[in-house]
């Protein structure tokens, strides 16, 4: 804040390049991992993939936030106005997610015809795509 | 940045801003906040209709095509439209950076490459919506299956539709306002006002499209 004005005008168009640069690196390590998702089978992985590239997406907020919506160098009161209400989306992603994946697994649980109905396998029209982890799943119901 | 100051030890005396933005920024501030809980409650929604599912389609089987180049390429179209976006989100900063010089002429190029990112990223997503409209899906109506071949619900065109059309108005308010502020810096109503602060409430906005995105892109493509 006490710099002069010229050096803060080359600062500021050089970190708009640098976030550039780190937002371009970010999303291709997302597409990366999107690409190698597409070969991997074990659910555990996938799941872990996902989850680095949620990570990665909230890195990525945070830098367009922060640098090119310019809140980093806001005074903090405001920063803390927007951010401190934002914080109910920890409860609120939690608390709906939780609520939808119980809901699946009581009706897994309680509702046989559903979940028999639900591993019915369609024929599909074009021959594309994998059906990996889908032959258990049709002996179960048979 | 007219008023960056030394920070007085009381910022809450009275006959100044606490902030220190005009108070048109900071509106603009808690409206994007409120537009965050709008995205945020149908991102929710969507995952919460995700979890309670035995099945859903696999987005590189849905979104595979690519204009001229026809299907069988999964994340690239997405990638290029994302790419679009990040790039016009750096020409709107770059577009505010000149506002505070007070560089007309920049404001004027960075603007108008702004608008440019902007009609392309619609043009990018009218063509993806006449796509997948002529494979048959729309709202309640779902030509894909599940990962696992089962049958699958409206569901996911239902939220892709909802939420990628929310979005993709948003992007087109952003292009008209940002028309708005390159006709206003052409006529010289910033040069005469004596300041271009109206430029970044403008890129608040567009960098919120952006942001917007960054969720979207994610949450439909990616995962």
């Amino acid at each position: 804040m006490a710099h002069t004005a010229e050096h803060k005008d080359d600062g500021a168009v050089k970190e708009i390049w640098k976030v550039t640069g780190i937002l371009t690196l970010l999303t291709l390590i997302e597409l990366g991992l999107g690409f190698w998702m597409m070969k991997v089978d074990a659910p555990g992985t996938r799941l872990g993939i996902k989850g680095f590239i949620v990570i990665l997406m909230l890195v990525k907020a945070f830098y367009i936030v922060g640098y090119f919506m310019h809140l980093k160098h806001e005074v903090k009161n405001l920063i803390m106005t927007i951010v401190v209400p934002l914080a109910l989306f920890v409860w609120f992603i939690i608390a709906f997610l939780y609520e939808g994946n119980s809901y699946k697994n009581l009706r897994d649980t309680y509702d046989p015809y559903k979940k028999a109905q639900n591993e019915i396998k369609v024929e599909k029209k074009e021959g594309h795509g994998k059906t990996h982890g889908a032959e258990e799943k049709h002996k179960a119901v048979e | 940045m007219s008023t960056t100051v030394a920070l007085p030890t009381k910022l809450w005396n009275g006959g100044k801003s606490p902030f220190q933005v005009e108070y048109g920024k900071l509106m603009m501030w808690y409206f994007l906040m409120s537009d965050a809980f709008t995205f945020g409650a149908f991102l929710i929604s969507y995952g919460t209709i995700r979890f309670s599912s035995t099945g859903w389609p696999d987005p590189n089987e849905v979104f595979q095509s690519f204009p001229g180049l026809g299907s069988g390429y999964p994340l690239m179209f997405v990638s290029l439209m994302t790419f679009i976006l990040i790039i016009s989100s750096v020409t709107m900063v770059l577009a505010v950076h000149a506002g505070h010089k007070m560089d007309k002429k920049g404001v004027v190029t960075n603007l108008i490459l702004t608008i440019i990112g902007g009609a392309a990223f619609l043009g990018c997503q009218a063509w993806e919506w006449t796509h997948l409209h002529e494979e048959g899906a729309w709202w309640g109506l779902n030509p894909f299956l599940n990962a696992d071949d089962t049958q699958s619900s409206t569901n996911f065109t239902n939220y892709f539709f909802t939420i990628t059309g929310f979005h993709g108005f948003h992007v087109l308010s952003g292009v008209v306002i940002n028309i708005v502020m390159l006709i206003m810096t052409l006529t010289d109503t910033f040069e005469k006002r004596g300041h271009y602060l109206m430029i970044e409430k403008a890129g608040l906005y567009w960098h919120f499209v952006d942001l917007v995105w960054v969720f979207v892109f994610t949450c439909f493509y990616l995962i």
